[in-house]
């Protein structure tokens, strides 16, 4: 039930890991789908944690001691993850890396903090980079979680700012996959909508099975008969694919507002009909603005994963927050390197990214994006791209959100 | 007629010490075994891997209660592991709470609450499913898994939605000394339930009730002859069966600390009738085999080779085809044919028959293998003990062929002097 | 209205998918008294072929060669898997179906890889054929309903108006019987599964490029084929063809209303804040069928229209 492919990508993937026997290794298990509708999901973040590690190994490690990435195939299914968890204890990881499902996350989250309380001197973190249900740096937070994706009460206020900004927004359409994110989502949405714009009426909130719908017409055609102006949606992998390969086949442009627009086959899947009416907010795209060590990086991870985009920035932000505590501390071992990434403050290619110290949420700028036809970079092997929307950038500041943790450290 | 009336049973009663040799001898040597296995000192993964089998043992000998008993073939297993382990989870976060009379029941006992929760959800649907069997049970019990699977994203209250339900074993008082933290003393706890559910079901066989279940598998119209309904027969080993199950989803409760909606549906069932079947359903202890082999491939060989879900499938399709009576009607036969008039042709025919076996496994495993390979794309080339097996090398598919066609002789001959032989 | 008139279009197509998925299973079911597990499997190869004959050549070349291929594999299968298990029973055979389900599912992930392929409908079909209430819809939905209703017809031709038609009637209720009149029976055992899993193979080429084409396909669709065939009744082509269109509507009925059980039972006092009050109609959907098929096994034995029991 799970697939192990670091023998097999490490040998595709990195000369490096040749002289890795010489040196420490310290190791990441990457627990993610790699299997299954979620499959390009997980893979195309492990192919972006692999690059990351390997540009690490480079230029010497990470206090000399080489990083070795491990997948895990949890199929997205929590019990799975904690036996896949179990596995990579047993295989001695110490930093345990997931992201696609905050249901698993949720599962990891509790497993680890029982683990860690029940093995002092054997503690291991948890690195989230892309579940973002709030709950995870607000009433759950933990020391041993960071999240190095912005949580979906900023991501949505990023949303509803663009809203307020257009006033032939009237009436809105929420649509979700039916667990714990999705449902975070659709209240985010609903209360701030709310707040922002009164006026706007929610035609529809709507939750779906998760990965389990193969034909979304039902859902499209019901979102052009409530007469929406706006849809907003957290889908992300197949669903969010599926979902508008529906919306392009049913022929109406209602845009789609949208946390994971960037998933696989999502714009490829639109064509034509995606440019101007489907928009995603992320910590980075490819074609703002940036350094030529950023294109660069850019166009090599397109050439050595040619079925996927570089899309998991917040991938390499994870790798190079990491590198940059562990150096900090002077230490690879999992408690100096979680007492360094508190308060820490890196320069990545699209702005700061500072680990915020009292709930461990990433604060990073975010940007709204749009497709178009008129971009550097196209996703999908399509002309296509993101483009960022007039006033799409919300600095630092401005996407920061308040939390509610209650920090508790080991002494 | 008379030569019935006459006949004297008594000379066929077993004596005492082959009652102890038969029946209380292998579940003394069994429990030895398990209280043996710490004193290796086994790795974190060693003990991962055994709770897992603990696990699938009592979980695999209770579909056994239905299958190889009473003949009713089930593919909806999981739901009641699934609702002794969902109670036994919630129980858990009770008795976290401390609320009421909770906060004084050891976790240790979990299981017991698990059978309760198993055997009440036996009792609720077997009572319309229990009506019929055959293939009529077998789709009834599909449609039950199925509606329960798919129901169980509704009721997020019981079942926790795509998350589940976590807990904490560590909570509530302590039985026999044990916290249940480290993983060593989780080990207890799965190897006396493992003791205690094959002991339970052990006896359930020895009770009128089990001799009657494989009467009603046999001949329901006799059964109903001599007095018995066949319907309520079915329905209390439905009800037992389901019992045993929920004592396993305890165990998995307590072990993983964690259940989800997926446990019900039809992918675990399935897995349990491939244990139980692999394993040889008309033997006892047959489930037991199964539930090692099964649990060793899903954990271990998973880590080996991408194509380990393949191998079970032909492992399966061949015990269904050629070895009905499965693993451990393999291992008896063997012992059987050592016993028999002939034991060293016997042993030669069967010798010749596995290396018929073990070739055509060569010839499959390097094609498969390759193709795994060759499907990853990432480059790499299959070399086991450094033999360099390339697609494009034409040593490999000269291998296969060789291999599998040998192997197809010397089963075929196999085959042909054990004709000779009867 | 307008939620009604998408549920009834697109219940209709998918129910017509249901049903050439199921026509073959009944027929092999009836006959046989096999329940192929692997029916769906054929389904899936169905739809891997066709992506890989459409990749070479065209669409059109799939739609032919695909299911005659798949038919192929099926007739092996028959010929070579299930009637050594015969012997053993009913058991038996269902379960070397189960396992087959397995090793297919695997070979597949092996071949094509553990995701979805681009499976894309034809070009030449990719645009809007009409308007309903703003929403397009597409002509490849058409041009499925159009491919099922020949299929339709053709299998109705086949079993009314030929001799081998009449005969496989005959088998379908006494199989014995056909026998003792002199008729190879086995040739016949092997010629319909070949067919009933071309059939399989068929509804995987036009559906797998508006679903999704990866490997579990197959898991995902066989229980509802399995509800289809059960629920319209052994022995019975016409009893699968309701309940194909009943479990199509039924599902995209559901998907449609927004109701909550609150607003249905409210008179009763749920209230939405309830567990069970706050449950929508919508949600419902992939419960249905199962829920359908539990009542009828326990109702009905028989099926909808069926003769005899399982």
């Amino acid at each position: 039930m799970n697939i192990k492919k670091t023998a097999i990508l490490a040998a595709a993937l990195s000369v490096f890991t040749l002289t890795a026997a010489t040196a420490d290794t310290i190791k990441m298990a990457f627990i993610d789908p790699l299997s299954g509708p979620f499959g390009p999901s997980g893979e195309s973040a492990y192919t972006s944690f692999q690059l990351a590690a390997e540009h690490i190994n480079a230029a010497g490690g990470v206090n000399g001691d080489k990083v070795e990435i491990t997948g895990y195939d949890n199929k997205v299914n929590p019990k799975e993850s904690l036996v896949q968890l179990q596995k990579a204890l047993d295989d001695g990881a110490r930093y345990i890396v997931q992201g696609n499902g905050s249901s698993v996350a949720s599962a990891l989250i509790k497993a680890v903090n029982k683990y860690n309380a029940r093995n002092p001197g054997h503690e291991v973190l948890f690195f989230n980079y892309a579940a973002v249900t709030p709950a995870f740096t607000n009433e759950m937070c933990s020391f041993w979680h960071f999240r190095f994706d912005a949580h979906a009460d900023m991501k949505m206020a990023a949303i509803t700012d663009w809203i307020k900004q257009n006033p032939d927004i009237h009436k809105v359409y929420i649509i979700g996959q039916d667990y714990v994110f999705g449902q975070a989502v659709a209240k985010a949405a609903v209360e701030q909508l709310a707040k922002k714009r009164p006026d706007i009426k929610i035609v529809g909130n709507e939750l779906h099975p998760l990965g389990k719908v193969k034909d979304f017409t039902p859902y499209t055609q019901k979102i052009i008969s409530s007469g929406a102006d706006a849809v907003i949606t957290g889908n992300w992998g197949a669903d969010m694919q599926l979902l508008m390969k529906a919306a392009a086949e049913s022929g109406s442009s209602v845009p789609y507002l949208t946390f994971y627009g960037g998933s696989k086959g999502t714009v490829a899947a639109l064509g034509a009909a995606g440019v101007g009416r489907l928009y995603q907010v992320s910590e980075g795209i490819t074609n703002l603005p940036a350094s030529p060590e950023q294109y660069a990086l850019i166009e090599e991870y397109k050439k050595r994963f040619p079925q996927y985009d570089y899309y998991y920035h917040r991938a390499f932000n994870t790798m190079a927050m990491f590198k940059a505590a562990a150096e900090k501390a002077g230490s690879v071992e999992p408690i100096p390197v979680a007492h360094a990434l508190e308060g820490l403050s890196i320069d990545q290619a699209y702005g700061k990214a500072i680990m915020r110290a009292s709930d461990h949420q990433v604060q990073q700028p975010l940007y709204i994006s749009v497709v178009s036809d008129d971009v550097k970079y196209g996703v999908d092997d399509t002309k296509y791209g993101w483009k960022l929307v007039p006033g799409g950038t919300i600095s630092l500041e401005a996407a920061e959100q308040p939390t509610t943790c209650k920090m508790k450290r080991p002494t | 007629m008379s030569t019935q009336d006459t006949f004297d049973y008594s000379a066929h009663v077993p004596s005492n010490a082959e009652k102890f040799r038969q029946r209380t001898l292998p579940l003394l040597i069994f429990a030895a075994i398990l209280v043996a296995i710490p004193l290796t000192g086994p790795s974190r993964t060693m003990y991962t891997l055994m709770h897992q089998m603990g696990i699938n043992i009592v979980l695999a000998m209770s579909y056994n209660m239905l299958l190889g008993r009473a003949g009713l073939l089930s593919f909806g297993h999981a739901v009641y592991f699934g609702f002794g382990g969902y109670f036994a989870m919630h129980v858990m976060n009770w008795i976290a709470d401390g609320s009421g009379i909770w906060g004084g029941f050891p976790v240790f006992l979990l299981p017991v609450l698990g059978f309760g929760a198993g055997a009440l959800a036996g009792a609720v649907i077997g009572w319309p499913s229990c009506r019929r069997a055959g293939t009529t049970f077998a789709m009834i019990s599909l449609g039950v898994a199925e509606l329960v699977a798919s129901g169980a994203f509704m009721f997020d209250g019981f079942f926790g939605g795509e998350q589940g339900i976590s807990g904490d074993r560590m909570n509530g008082p302590q039985m026999f000394g044990l916290t249940l933290g480290p993983i060593s003393q989780v080990y207890w706890f799965i190897a006396f339930w493992t003791i205690v559910g094959v002991a339970g079901m052990y006896a359930f066989t020895r009770t009128p009730l089990g001799k009657l279940s494989e009467a009603t598998r046999d001949n329901p119209q006799r059964v109903q002859f001599i007095g018995y309904n066949p319907q309520r027969v079915r329905y209390m080993v439905f009800i037992f069966a389901g019992g045993f199950a929920g004592l396993a989803g305890a165990m998995s409760a307590v072990n993983y600390e964690i259940f989800t909606p997926d446990a019900f549906s039809l992918g675990p069932s399935g897995f349990i009738l491939i244990m139980a079947y692999v394993g040889g359903i008309t033997y006892f202890v047959g489930p037991i085999f199964g539930a090692i082999l099964l649990t060793y491939m899903q954990s271990m060989m998973s880590d080996f080779t991408d194509a380990w879900l393949l191998y079970l499938g032909v492992l399966f399709i061949s015990i269904v085809m050629f070895a009905p009576r499965g693993l451990a009607g393999i291992v008896f036969g063997f012992g059987a044919g050592l016993r028999g008039p002939r034991p060293r042709a016997f042993l030669i025919t069967w010798l010749t028959h596995l290396a018929g076996i073990a070739l055509m496994l060569i010839g499959l495993i390097v094609l498969v293998e390759i193709a795994v390979r060759w499907s990853n794309g990432y480059g790499e080339a299959f070399a086991p003990f450094g033999l360099p097996l390339a697609q494009s090398n034409p040593l490999s598919w000269l291998l296969v062929l060789l291999s599998a066609l040998a192997g197809g002789a010397l089963t075929r001959r196999a085959a042909r002097m054990r004709e000779a032989q009867a | 209205m307008e939620t009604i008139v998408f549920a009834l279009v697109n219940g209709v197509i998918y129910g017509l998918l249901l049903f050439m998925l199921s026509s073959g299973l009944t027929l092999i079911f009836s006959m046989m008294g096999v329940l192929n597990f692997a029916h769906a499997s054929f389904y899936m190869l169905g739809a891997f072929f066709a992506y890989t004959i459409m990749g070479a050549t065209s669409f059109w070349l799939a739609l032919i060669f695909a299911p005659i291929l798949v038919g192929l594999i099926g007739a092996a299968v028959e010929r070579y898997g299930l009637r050594r298990v015969h012997v053993n029973g009913h058991v038996a055979e269902l379960l070397f179906t189960f396992g087959l389900a397995y090793l297919i599912e695997e070979i597949v992930k092996i071949v094509y890889g553990k995701t979805a392929v681009n499976y894309r409908v034809p070009s030449i079909l990719d645009f809007p054929a009409v308007q309903i209430y703003g929403a397009d819809l597409p002509a490849y939905r058409i041009f499925m309903l159009f491919v099922a209703m020949a299929m339709l017809i053709g299998l109705w031709l086949l079993l009314r108006r030929t001799r081998a038609g009449l005969i496989i009637q005959a088998a379908l209720s006494h199989p014995h019987m056909v026998g003792h009149l002199g008729h190879n029976v086995p040739l016949i055992f092997m010629t319909v599964f070949g067919i009933g899993c071309a059939l399989a193979g068929l509804a995987g080429v036009i559906a797998g490029n508006i679903f999704v084409t990866d490997p579990s396909m197959a898991v995902q669709m066989g229980p509802i084929v399995f509800v289809v065939v059960v629920v319209g009744g052994i022995g019975s082509l016409e009893g699968a063809f309701v309940a194909s269109l009943l479990i199509g509507l039924l599902q995209n009925l559901a998907v449609g209303i927004n109701a909550s059980f609150a607003d249905i039972f409210g008179f009763l006092g749920l209230t939405s804040a309830s567990e069970v009050g706050s449950i929508t109609v919508s949600s419902l959907g992939p419960v249905l069928p199962f829920l359908l098929l539990v009542l009828i096994l326990i109702f009905r034995p028989q099926g909808l229209m069926g003769e005899r029991e399982l």
